[in-house]
């Protein structure tokens, strides 16, 4: 189907047939939600219409929450008809923080082709709201920002029921700050508690857990506690024989995990998550236990832990393989283990790879730190500085054009008298693949001033030609 | 007198005094440099497995540790497998590391926001066991880090190695507080070694050996590591050609 055809969904409700969904062409055609369908194929002629089905909406909702549970947050639930609740709370630094991950979320669901828009706020009601109502994208409220956020909201986005809406507006309120700042006792007298409540869980002032989806291939074990528990060393306990428990279960199955969650219930009905995520699948106790239990210290007890949950959201078939002995051949290292308790604390492990490119800045990829290895190495046959700097910096010169090296050049207010030098090394723009580069070119030197310290400059063009560049010079790296 | 000299018991009361330290339950084994006049410097010939080394640059060295990485990864590159490279500022350029010698599947870098955070990695590298080399780019060392960072390779027999760099010049001095790394060591380059004609040849550095647990300080001036990681003894000849004119132009 060409995308340019317009698309509608079509409810049902009796004899009543109205759109319930339209796509970004249909829209500007001036077809609105809620508009009756015989009106909508007046107004447009070959309409393309689909019969709306709420159960396999549901089911695809759920199949997407059960991605979102093994990528991003160990609580995610349906939320509505049309979102889905997480709580990235002790999981945002899997993803590099909250900006990444709902950005990254946002991304990757276009790429699957699904429009999508993400919010982080303290609490659920206001990220609600804000991703109903605001166009863009991805929002983040900061800590203690959702007041400010939302007085401004209108009040269709508060999850109340459409009649109370209705009747609010009838009112001559509009927004949820005009709404929050009327009496209390007259509203709830008028339209029942809901209203009230409704506001005290948009502002955080009560508690909305929220309920995480499971399904029954998790494999997951728990403990209820008779007497709360709160000390490191005793809930650092009962993590090693969860994992313990758990790894028994896995075994059974045959698989490993990649991905595990630690639920802590507290006795004030509150909930925290630590979530461990290991590079190749592990069904080791000791290597789980300890990804777990470094992070014990992050765990608020408050008053009292009441139930932890320990869940492996995401498992992979393990194989059991024999050891090598180290008579025949030698053993090799298996760095995983280092590589997870390092990842899990926050820290960006990379190893680095050649690229094509004569470009330096672009000749070094990063790749993950357990990426197979190639073996391939950079061609070894001219000198490159041990520091580059991530920016060249402008450099004062006095040359010869066109291809003589520097005589005297000043270097952050030093000025340096140049002893010995090399070059030029001519490299030329990349104007296969950025049509900017076309002429581009820039010729390398090395440089060595009387002291001794050797630097890598370049002139941004070919010394003849100003197409070639600004003829301007560049310090772009220190030599050892 | 001459009968109570006994090789082999002082070989043995050696040993127990080295057990009664603490720091080497096992035979201690060392990296020799392979240079003469460096490993007999060192005592057991070598730079020691299972310590902490301190690297810093000297002259403007001490802010970008060009040379200061490139003595280290010789080291790890002169040594068998993987190596953990935790740094905070991520300006080291690959393709001069891996022309001292270290092939780039042998390196995982850990990058940490915080100075604390390459500490804590290093010490988690030191104490896996598993790795060859854990080198770090630290600011500062204070004495009970560096302590622990010791205990720590002890215990595996991995190698550490601290690149000290600071943030300006004038903080270099902080190089002169104690810590409890087994050697340390500056690197500041020198004039590179003379060609017969124009140009830049083997990079050449001051190599000075300014502190060793049961051993004395020392300078060298080496020629910097080659494709192998090794480096070699280069010191300044005498009778050189004049090659202060770059292709006969009046550029100097």
């Amino acid at each position: 189907m060409p995308a340019d055809q317009p698309l509608v969904v079509i409810s049902k409700s009796g004899s009543k047939r109205w759109i319930s969904a339209a796509d970004t062409a249909a829209r500007k055609l001036g077809l609105k939600l809620g508009m009756p369908a015989s009106k909508a194929q007046a107004v447009v002629a070959n309409l393309t219409m689909i019969d709306a089905d709420p159960s396999a909406d549901a089911a695809a909702l759920e199949r997407l929450a059960l991605w979102a549970l093994r990528q991003y947050s160990p609580v995610v639930a349906v939320d509505g008809m049309d979102g889905i609740v997480m709580d990235t709370e002790g999981a945002d630094h899997l993803q590099g923080g909250e900006d990444l991950l709902i950005s990254g979320l946002v991304n990757g669901l276009r790429a699957r082709g699904l429009t999508a828009r993400a919010a982080v706020a303290d609490t659920w009601g206001a990220a609600h709201a804000i991703t109903r109502v605001t166009s863009a994208g991805t929002t983040v409220v900061p800590v203690g920002g959702v007041a400010k956020a939302v007085t401004g909201l209108p009040i269709h986005c508060l999850r109340l029921p459409p009649d109370t809406v209705h009747g609010l507006r009838v009112m001559g309120v509009e927004t949820v700050g005009e709404l929050s700042a009327m009496p209390r006792a007259p509203v709830t007298l008028r339209y029942g508690p809901e209203v009230g409540r409704r506001l005290d869980r948009l502002f955080g002032r009560m508690a909305e857990p929220i309920e995480p989806l499971r399904t029954p291939e998790l494999v997951e074990t728990a403990r209820n506690f008779q007497e709360p528990i709160g000390a490191a060393e005793t809930i650092a306990k009962y993590v090693r024989r969860l994992v313990g428990e758990l790894t028994t279960k896995l075994e059974t199955r045959g698989l490993g995990v990649r991905r595990s969650d630690l639920v802590i219930y507290r006795v004030d009905n509150t909930r925290q998550c630590i979530r461990a995520g290991l590079a190749k699948p592990v069904r080791d106790p000791a290597r789980l236990s300890k990804l777990l239990c470094d992070r014990i210290e992050k765990i608020d007890p408050g008053f009292g832990i009441e139930r932890l949950v320990l869940v492996a959201i995401m498992a992979e078939p393990l194989e059991e393989r024999q050891a090598a002995s180290s008579l025949i051949e030698e053993p090799v290292v298996d760095v995983t283990p280092l590589v997870d308790i390092l990842g899990n604390r926050g820290q960006r492990l990379y190893r680095v790879t050649p690229v094509a490119s004569d470009v330096p800045e672009r000749s070094v990829m990063r790749v993950g730190p357990t990426a197979d290895e190639t073996g391939a190495t950079w061609a070894a046959n001219w000198p490159r500085p041990s520091r580059l700097l991530a920016n060249p910096e402008r450099i004062d010169v006095t040359a010869l054009l066109p291809d003589q090296p520097p005589a005297v050049f000043t270097w952050r207010g030093k000025r340096r008298r140049v002893k010995r030098a090399d070059g030029p090394e001519r490299i030329f723009g990349e104007w296969w693949l950025r049509p900017r580069e076309h002429a581009a070119v820039r010729d390398y030197f090395v440089v060595e001033d009387e002291a001794g310290e050797r630097y890598w400059v370049y002139r941004a063009g070919d010394g003849v030609d100003t197409d070639t560049g600004s003829h301007l010079w560049f310090l772009h790296g220190v030599f050892g | 007198m001459s009968r109570a000299y006994n090789p082999r018991m002082i070989e043995e009361l050696r040993d127990r005094i080295a057990l009664l330290e603490g720091s080497a339950s096992r035979k201690a084994v060392v990296l020799p440099f392979g240079v003469r006049q460096m490993d007999e410097r060192l005592p057991g010939g070598g730079l020691a497995y299972g310590a902490v080394h301190e690297i810093a640059g000297g002259g403007s060295g001490t802010v970008d540790g060009a040379a200061a990485a490139l003595f280290a990864a010789g080291i790890a590159a002169r040594s068998k497998g993987k190596v953990l490279w935790c740094l905070t500022r991520p300006d080291l350029f690959f393709p001069a590391i891996a022309q001292a010698g270290l092939h780039p599947d042998r390196v995982i870098f850990c990058e940490g926001d915080k100075e604390e955070d390459v500490l804590a990695s290093m010490e988690e590298g030191l104490s896996f066991g598993g790795l060859a080399a854990v080198v770090g780019e630290l600011v500062r060392l204070p004495m009970v880090a560096s302590r622990r960072l010791q205990l720590a390779a002890e215990k595996t027999g991995t190698i550490g190695l601290v690149v000290r760099r600071w943030r300006r010049q004038t903080e270099a001095s902080d190089f002169g507080n104690p810590t409890a790394s087994t050697t340390r060591w500056r690197v500041s380059v020198l004039p590179s070694e003379e060609l017969p004609v124009a140009g830049v040849g083997r990079a050449r550095w001051l190599l000075e050996l300014m502190r060793v647990k049961a051993g004395e300080c020392a300078e060298f001036e080496i020629g910097a590591c080659d494709a192998k990681g090794r480096v070699c003894l280069l010191p300044h000849s005498a009778n050189r050609p004049d090659t202060s004119t770059w292709r006969g132009s009046r550029a100097s």
